[in-house]
């Protein structure tokens, strides 16, 4: 499993994959390819392609001269990276104490029911991937979400369902919050 | 840069702002920017280009940090030379262009601003958030016009470390991260440690749910924990320091990096820190999201880039810390108040506060309240004062039923206790504990058995996995919880509840798990009835619980094992 990642797909897809190594390239670069910089690494790698599949993960472990189950261990570890590419649309809604205590719970049973996906997943047709996070530090608001990134707060179900279907579709893999 | 040039360039500054007729400062964090913020100062942008070549060059508009009062924003204060400010809420472009209008005009807007003695302000004591809402985090001229890194300036040419750790010591400052330990006391260890290399780290990973004190101070104010770090650092012989944010806070990264960068460009950071023989860098780390990472042990595994697990104490970090070598960790909201200090000396702020815990706590005030928001308060003041003079009491004429303090380390203090001083030792002699400062409200809609399962469901998922007490009793007392909750427990499970807690309290390796039962130990004190009327009456008082399952032992074809249940007991 130590292969350069590659695609065989169309040309144009090769490149902009090339185009994100060299993006990696540069942070790994940057951190003079230091094994304790694998966090901000993989932060890098997420930003640039969006999830960490094997491939990634092969070529972190390799260019830092790291054993694989290392960095799978740690990118499994943090809740903040992703193995699962995500869908066109990100919800995060926050199930912190403030949000919660305000009915948060209600908004994610309702969007799992109206997209018929569960909490961590991404929807089949890939329209909406749904994560709870635990306070986004915006208590104030509570109960609030994030959708792509924007923040949405003071949020029902039924607002919450009408702004999912309302934000047009975008073709970005690349989510805002996963950055 | 030396402390002249720094005293300089903090005067010109001043003056700058003096011979301006009239300052506007437009709350630009994220809970007024999502109720509005920017089309305000959009608006305001267009009245100001509208303005002739006369009236402009007097008018300033500043995007700040929090201003305290989120659930009023969008806020807007206005000051004129020689009057008092004025605080607006809720404002909408147009209502902010009639109240510029007006005060260009020197007339009286048609918009009330909040009264000059507003308890929501008029009952707190700024410290640590003295300079929110009063900057630009993102212009370093505006922090140093407000005395930045004066106090470094001082220390480094006036005090020796020895001298700088008891002034932290006199002024009798304890931890902002949940412990409470001694924080001159802790400087003192690392000082007096012998080591080739020191280091120096903020804890700004903030994982308790319901909290967003650290956030706002690093977004509002950034130039503050970097002088407190640096004060450490030199105090420590430290040339090396760490800031820790939470990855949840891009926008707090963004600020400390830029602040990072624009100090070591003016020499108040990096080598030959102000002129003297100190040199002092910072590095940003962004945390993944993982809770566990706020332990101090966790968070310095996670700094060298591996899996964020707790290691057992001692070595406690003063002696063994980040690659082996002495390391000063603290909360940020620590480091945010050194300067001060530094500033006005111990007496100063040992005057604050109560007899064991001196100056004041940042609190973020939130759930069923009127005013939520962030406060700062003195040490002891009570929590009535808190939820019903500063926070204006429960909305829709609700009851109060508890407080929540402490996140999931925490626990719910009831309405009996309202008068309680909050400090240290107070609330843990109720059982919960001061925390970070996440302080939630609730009314009789929340169901506290449910609330318990809410929290031990987080030390569940964030039980980092390595000590099997954490690991497995977090998953069985959650098991107990959410019987007690569907309606499928029993007399028994209460017990095992019980005992299950004490164990996992005493034996798990780090905090996490040794407070994970807080929340239900707390609840089960305080509110018993509650747990029985949902085991025995199949019924929640709160009217959360759907309590649709019937214990395993009660169904009918358990019937039999029932009858050999009972013979056995
Ligand atoms: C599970 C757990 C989570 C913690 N989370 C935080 C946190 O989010 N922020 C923080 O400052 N301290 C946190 N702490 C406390 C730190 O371990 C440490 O005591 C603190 O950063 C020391 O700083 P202080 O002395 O200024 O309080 C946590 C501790 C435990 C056990
Ligand atoms: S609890 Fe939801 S933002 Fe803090």
């Amino acid at each position: 499993m130590t292969k350069m990642p590659s695609n065989e797909s169309a040309t144009n897809e090769k490149s902009s994959h090339e185009l994100k190594l060299q993006l990696l390239d540069k942070a790994l670069k940057k951190c003079q390819y230091q094994q304790d910089a694998l966090i901000e690494v993989l932060h890098t790698a997420q930003e640039t392609f969006g999830h960490l599949d094997e491939e990634i993960l092969d070529y972190v472990s390799i260019q830092l001269k790291l054993p694989p189950s290392w960095v799978y261990g740690v990118a499994t570890f943090y809740n903040f990276f992703t193995l699962e590419p995500q869908g066109d649309h990100v919800c995060v809604v926050c199930m912190g104490t403030a949000c919660y205590v305000k009915g948060a719970g209600d908004i994610i049973a309702r969007i799992e029911q109206e997209f018929d996906l569960k909490a961590g997943t991404t929807a089949a047709d890939n329209s909406l991937t749904l994560v709870s996070a635990r306070c986004l530090g915006n208590c104030s608001l509570a109960p609030m979400l994030t959708l792509d990134g924007a923040v949405l707060g003071k949020q029902t179900p039924d607002s919450t369902v009408a702004a999912i279907r309302e934000t047009p579709a975008t073709t970005s893999v690349v989510s805002e919050e996963t950055s | 840069m030396n402390t002249v040039d720094l005293q300089h360039v903090a005067e010109e500054e001043q003056q700058r702002q003096q011979q301006l007729n009239l300052r506007l400062f437009l709350c630009y964090s994220t809970p007024c920017l999502s109720a509005g913020a920017e089309r305000v100062k959009n608006a305001l942008d267009g009245l100001c280009d509208e303005l002739d070549e006369e009236q402009r060059p007097t008018l300033e508009i500043v995007a700040t940090g929090c201003m305290g009062p989120c659930s009023r924003g969008p806020l807007l204060r206005l000051a004129r030379c020689d009057e008092p400010e004025e605080i607006y809420e809720k404002v909408t472009p147009e209502m902010a262009c009639n109240i510029v209008r007006a005060a260009l005009a020197a007339q009286s807007a048609a918009a009330e601003p909040l009264p000059s003695d507003f308890p929501f302000f008029a009952c707190q004591t700024l410290i640590a958030l003295e300079n929110n809402g009063r900057i630009d985090p993102e212009q370093i001229i505006h922090s140093i016009a407000r005395g930045a890194y004066s106090s470094l300036g001082h220390v480094l040419h006036e005090m020796t470390p020895e001298q700088v750790c008891n002034e932290i010591t006199r002024s009798g400052l304890r931890g902002r991260g949940g412990g409470g330990y001694p924080t001159g006391v802790k400087w003192e260890l690392v000082r007096k440690a012998q080591a080739e290399r020191k280091y120096v780290v903020a804890n700004g990973d903030e994982g308790d749910p319901g909290a967003y004190m650290d956030r706002t101070i690093m977004e509002s104010d950034p130039h503050r924990v970097l002088e407190g770090m640096a004060i450490a650092g030199y105090a420590c012989g430290a040339e090396q320091g760490y800031i820790y944010v939470r990855g949840e806070y891009p926008l707090a990264a963004a600020r400390l990096a830029k602040a990072i960068k624009d100090a070591e460009r003016r020499g108040l950071l990096g080598s030959r820190v102000l002129d003297s023989s100190f040199n002092f860098r910072i590095d940003l780390r962004v945390g993944a999201g993982a809770f566990v990472c706020g332990e101090e042990t966790a968070l310095m595994t996670s700094i060298m880039g591996r899996r964020g697990q707790p290691v057992p104490r001692p070595p406690y970090p003063a002696q063994r810390g980040l690659w082996g070598f002495p390391t000063l960790i603290n909360n940020v909201e620590t480091f945010a108040s050194v300067a001060p200090i530094m500033r006005e000396g111990a007496e100063w702020f040992a005057g604050f506060g109560t007899e064991k815990s001196k100056g004041t706590k940042v609190f973020a005030l939130c759930g069923e309240v009127v005013n939520s928001g962030l406060i700062e308060v003195q040490m002891g003041t009570s929590l009535r004062d808190i939820v019903f003079a500063i926070g204006g009491g429960l909305p829709d004429g609700g009851t109060f039923k508890a407080a929540q303090t402490g996140g999931p380390s925490g626990g719910c203090i009831p309405a009996d206790h309202l008068d309680t001083p909050v400090d240290y030792e107070s609330l843990q002699a109720l059982g919960s504990i001061m925390g970070s400062g996440g302080l939630i409200v609730m009314n009789e809609t929340s169901c506290m058995p449910d609330v318990a399962k809410f929290f031990m469901e987080f030390c569940m998922d964030e039980s980092c996995g390595k000590c099997v007490p954490c690991r497995v009793g977090t998953i069985e007392m959650l098991e107990l919880l959410t019987r007690i909750t569907d309606g499928s427990a029993m007399d028994e499970d209460l017990q095992t509840l019980e005992d299950l807690c004490h164990l996992v309290q005493e034996t798990s390796l780090c905090g996490l798990g040794m407070t994970a039962p807080n929340p239900v130990l707390n609840t089960l004190h305080y509110f018993r009835d509650e747990y029985l009327a949902h085991i025995r009456d199949n019924r929640c008082p709160a009217g959360v619980c759907r309590l649709d399952q019937v214990p395993l032992l009660k169904l009918p074809e358990h019937a039999e094992q029932l009858t050999i249940f009972k013979e056995e007991h």
